[in-house]
C-alpha cells in the first residue's frame, strides 16, 4: 500500500494498521558508529530489530557482506546472528539464573563452543569492559552500569562485526551514562566494530555518532555527520530537534575558522610582511615554512621595531603563542581566545596552518546557526 | 411450556462404558504400568528399616535444603513420631502413592504446559478443560476411575493425577509466558535454536514459577490420595476412613497427624528446591 503511494494516515484509516517503517535507504560503513536517533514511536528500535530480523520487514533488503538478511532462511539467519551481529539491550536483558561469566559466554555456548574455550573468550570480553574480578558474581548484585557492561561483554564475546545497541545507556543515571559513552568511544577506537546505536538522546547521538540518522514517523529525515545535522538541518523537524543542543560542544575549530590569509613565508622580508598587513588591515600575520607548517606570529609593532633595528623577519616573530587544533570544540576555544592578544591559529595534527579564528568568527558561527533555527 | 430434558448423565455413562468395553486392553496395559510404578516407589521406600530411612531422608533434606537445620530436625522428629504412632507402613504406602501420582502428573503436565505456552490455540482448548478438572468435585473422578480400573491403588492414582495436574500445566504455561520479551530477544539475537531457547532461557527463567506448580501438584496429590481411600487406595487415607466409620477419634487423629507431617515435609522440601532470585 505504501508502494501504491498512499500516506501513512490513509493506510491507517483504511486498515487500522500502522506503517512502522517505510522508504528507508541507508548504508552503514564498516567500522563506523551509526546512530539511529528519534523520539519514541519514530521506529528506530523497530528498524534496529529489522537489521537482525527480530522483526522481519515486509519488503526490502538488508545487505551484510553482500548477503540479504531479509531473504535468509532460519539456518542462514542463525549463522549471521551467531557470528556477525550481536545486540545490546536497553533493559540489559541478563539471564537472572546465570553468573556474570555465564551470561557473557551465552553467545559462545549457543554456538556449541566447549566450556574451556568459551570461558577464555568470555574472560577476555569481561576484561575489555572493565569487570575483571566479577566473573562469578550474580548479575542482580551488580549496579545498572555494571550490568550493562555485562551486556556489552556478552555482545563482544562472540567477536561479531556488527553491534546493534538498542538504547543501551538510556536506563542508566546521567553520570554513569556519560561514563559508559566515554568507555564505548575508547573501546570503539580500539575494536573498530560497526556499531548501530539507537538513541533518543541527541547529546548522546552527537557524542557517539560518526554519522546520525534522524528518524521521524518511520522514515529518515536526515542522515549526516553531527556537524552536518547541526549546521544544515534538512527540514524543520530536524532543526527543531537540534534546537536545544549546546553547539559549543559540537562545533569545532574547523567549523568556525576563517581561511588563514594572508600568511607569510619565513624566508620573506619584513617589508613584504608589513605591506601585506597594511593591505589587509590587520595587526599581525602568521609565519609558515615552505610546507605551510606554522612557525610563529608576527605582530605589526614587532615588525616595525625590527625593521628599525635592521633585523631579519626570522628574528622578529613570536614563537610562544596560542594555537588550537582542527577538532578542538568551540567550548574549549572560547576561554583561550578571550585571553589571547592575537588571532588564534588553527593547525592540523602535523602542525600545518589551516585557518584562523578571531573573536568575531566564533560569535558569528554561533549566531548563524541560531538564526537558521528560528 | 415443557422444558425438554437432556439426560447428560446418561450420555456420559454410556460413553464411559463404551470406552471401557472397547479399549479395555489399553486400560489393562496402563493399569499394570501404574501398579508397577507404585510398587516400585513403595519397595524403594520400604527397602530400609524405618530408623535408617529417617536418618537417610534427614541427610537428604539437609543437603537439598542447603543446610536448613530447622527443616532437617523437623523432618527427623516428624517421621520419628509417625514410627512411634505405629503408622510407618501406612505412611510409606501413602507416600509411594503421592510420589507416583505427582510423578505422572508432572510427566504429563510440564510438557503440556510448555506446549500450551507456545501455542495459543492449544492453550485455548486446554484452558476450559483445566477449569473443568479443577472445579469438578474431586469425588466425581472416583466413579469412572473405578469403572475403568476397579478398586485399589490404580484408580486412586488416576483420579489423583487428574486432580493434581491442572496447576502444574497452568503454572508452567504462566512461567514461560512471563519470561521477559527482552530475554527471548537475547536468545534469538544470539542465534539460538528453539530447543536452546527453551532449555537455556525459557525454562531456567520460568523455573521458580514451575516449581510453585510442582509444589501445588504434590500438595494436591496428597489431599486426593486420602480421598482416594474411598475406592480402595491403601495408606493413611484408609485409616482416616475407618476412623470415620467407627467414630474412632483417636485413630482418625493419629492418621490425620501423620498426613500433616508428610504434607509439611513435602511442602518445605519442594519450596527449598525452588531457586531463589
Amino acid at each position: 500500500m505504501v508502494k501504491s503511494g498512499l500516506t501513512k494516515q490513509e493506510i491507517f484509516e483504511k486498515t487500522r494498521q500502522t506503517v512502522g517503517l517505510y522508504n528507508l535507504n541507508f548504508d552503514v560503513y564498516a567500522g563506523e558508529t551509526f546512530v539511529l536517533m528519534g523520539l519514541s514511536g519514530s521506529g528506530k528500535s523497530t528498524l534496529l530489530r529489522c537489521l537482525n530480523r527480530l522483526i522481519s520487514p515486509t519488503s526490502g533488503s538488508i545487505l551484510i557482506d553482500g548477503d540479504d538478511i531479509a531473504g535468509m532462511d532460519t539456518e542462514e539467519l542463525r549463522e549471521v546472528r551467531r557470528n556477525k551481529m550481536t545486540m545490546v539491550f536497553q533493559g540489559f536483558a541478563l539471564l537472572p539464573h546465570r553468573t556474570v561469566i555465564d551470561n557473557v559466554a551465552f553467545g559462545l555456548e549457543i554456538q556449541g563452543i566447549p566450556k574451556n574455550e568459551r570461558y577464555e573468550k568470555a574472560e577476555e570480553a569481561i576484561y575489555k569492559v572493565g569487570l575483571k574480578g566479577h566473573e562469578q558474581s550474580n548479575t542482580s548484585q551488580l549496579s545498572g552500569g555494571m550490568q550493562q557492561r555485562v551486556g556489552l561483554a556478552r555482545a563482544l564475546a562472540t567477536d561479531p562485526d556488527v553491534l546493534l545497541m538498542d538504547e543501551a545507556f538510556s536506563a542508566l543515571d546521567p553520570l554513569i551514562r556519560s561514563e559508559m559513552q566515554d568507555e564505548l568511544i575508547a573501546l570503539q577506537s580500539k575494536l573498530k566494530k560497526t556499531i548501530v546505536f539507537v538513541s533518543h538522546d541527541l547529546d548522546e547521538a552527537l557524542k557517539l555518532g560518526d554519522r546520525i540518522a534522524i528518524m521521524k514517523d518511520g522514515y529518515i529525515a536526515q542522515i549526516g555527520t553531527p556537524e552536518e545535522i547541526l549546521t544544515s538541518p534538512a527540514d524543520d523537524y530536524v532543526s527543531e530537534f537540534v534546537a536545544g543542543v549546546d553547539r559549543t560542544k559540537i562545533l569545532t575549530a574547523e567549523n568556525v575558522m576563517k581561511r588563514a590569509e594572508p600568511f607569510i613565508s619565513i624566508n620573506s622580508g619584513l617589508t613584504v610582511a608589513m605591506q601585506l598587513m597594511k593591505k589587509h588591515g590587520i595587526s599581525s600575520i602568521f609565519v609558515v615554512d615552505s610546507n605551510k607548517i606554522l612557525q610563529g606570529i608576527l605582530p605589526i609593532e614587532h615588525a616595525v621595531n625590527a625593521s628599525k633595528e635592521k633585523k631579519k623577519l626570522e628574528e622578529a616573530f613570536i614563537i610562544d603563542f596560542q594555537k588550537v587544533e582542527l577538532h578542538t570544540p568551540v567550548k574549549d576555544i572560547i576561554p583561550v581566545i578571550a585571553e589571547s592578544r592575537y588571532p588564534l591559529a588553527v593547525i592540523d595534527d602535523i602542525g600545518k596552518l589551516k585557518g584562523v579564528i578571531v573573536r568575531g568568527s566564533v560569535l558569528g558561527a554561533l549566531a548563524i546557526t541560531k538564526e537558521e533555527e528560528s | 411450556m415443557v422444558v425438554p430434558s437432556l439426560p447428560i448423565g446418561d450420555y456420559v455413562e454410556l460413553g464411559v462404558y463404551w470406552f471401557d468395553d472397547n479399549f479395555g486392553f489399553l486400560l489393562d496395559l496402563f493399569s499394570s504400568f501404574v501398579s508397577t510404578l507404585i510398587t516400585g516407589f513403595r519397595d524403594m521406600l520400604m527397602f530400609l528399616p524405618p530408623l535408617a530411612f529417617i536418618v537417610l531422608v534427614s541427610m537428604f533434606v539437609y543437603i537439598v535444603s542447603r543446610r536448613d537445620h530447622k527443616l532437617t530436625i523437623g523432618t527427623a522428629a516428624g517421621f520419628l513420631l509417625i514410627e512411634i504412632m505405629g503408622l510407618w507402613g501406612l505412611s510409606i504406602e501413602t507416600l509411594a502413592l503421592v510420589l507416583s501420582s505427582a510423578f505422572m502428573a508432572l510427566l504429563i503436565g510440564i510438557p503440556l504446559g510448555i506446549i500450551a505456552a507456545k501455542n495459543r490455540s492449544l492453550f485455548n482448548v486446554i484452558k476450559p478443560a483445566l477449569d473443568f478438572m479443577q472445579t469438578m468435585p474431586s469425588f466425581v473422578y472416583l466413579i469412572p476411575a473405578v469403572i475403568f480400573f476397579g478398586l485399589g491403588n490404580v484408580p486412586g492414582l488416576v483420579a489423583t493425577v487428574v486432580f493434581a495436574m491442572p496447576p502444574t500445566i497452568r503454572l508452567t504455561t504462566l512461567g514461560i509466558r512471563q519470561v521477559p520479551i527482552e530475554l527471548i530477544e537475547v536468545a534469538d539475537a544470539f542465534g539460538s535454536t528453539p530447543i536452546q531457547k527453551l532449555f537455556k532461557v525459557e525454562l531456567p527463567v520460568a523455573l521458580p514459577t514451575i516449581m510453585a506448580g510442582v509444589n501445588q501438584c504434590i500438595m494436591l496429590s496428597l489431599s486426593m490420595v486420602v480421598i482416594a481411600a474411598m475406592i480402595g487406595a491403601r495408606g493413611l487415607g484408609y485409616q482416616v476412613l475407618v476412623g470415620i466409620q467407627r467414630v474412632d477419634i483417636g485413630q482418625g487423629f493419629e492418621a490425620g497427624l501423620a498426613i500433616v507431617i508428610i504434607a509439611i515435609v513435602l511442602d518445605r522440601l519442594t519450596q527449598s528446591l525452588t531457586p531463589r532470585k
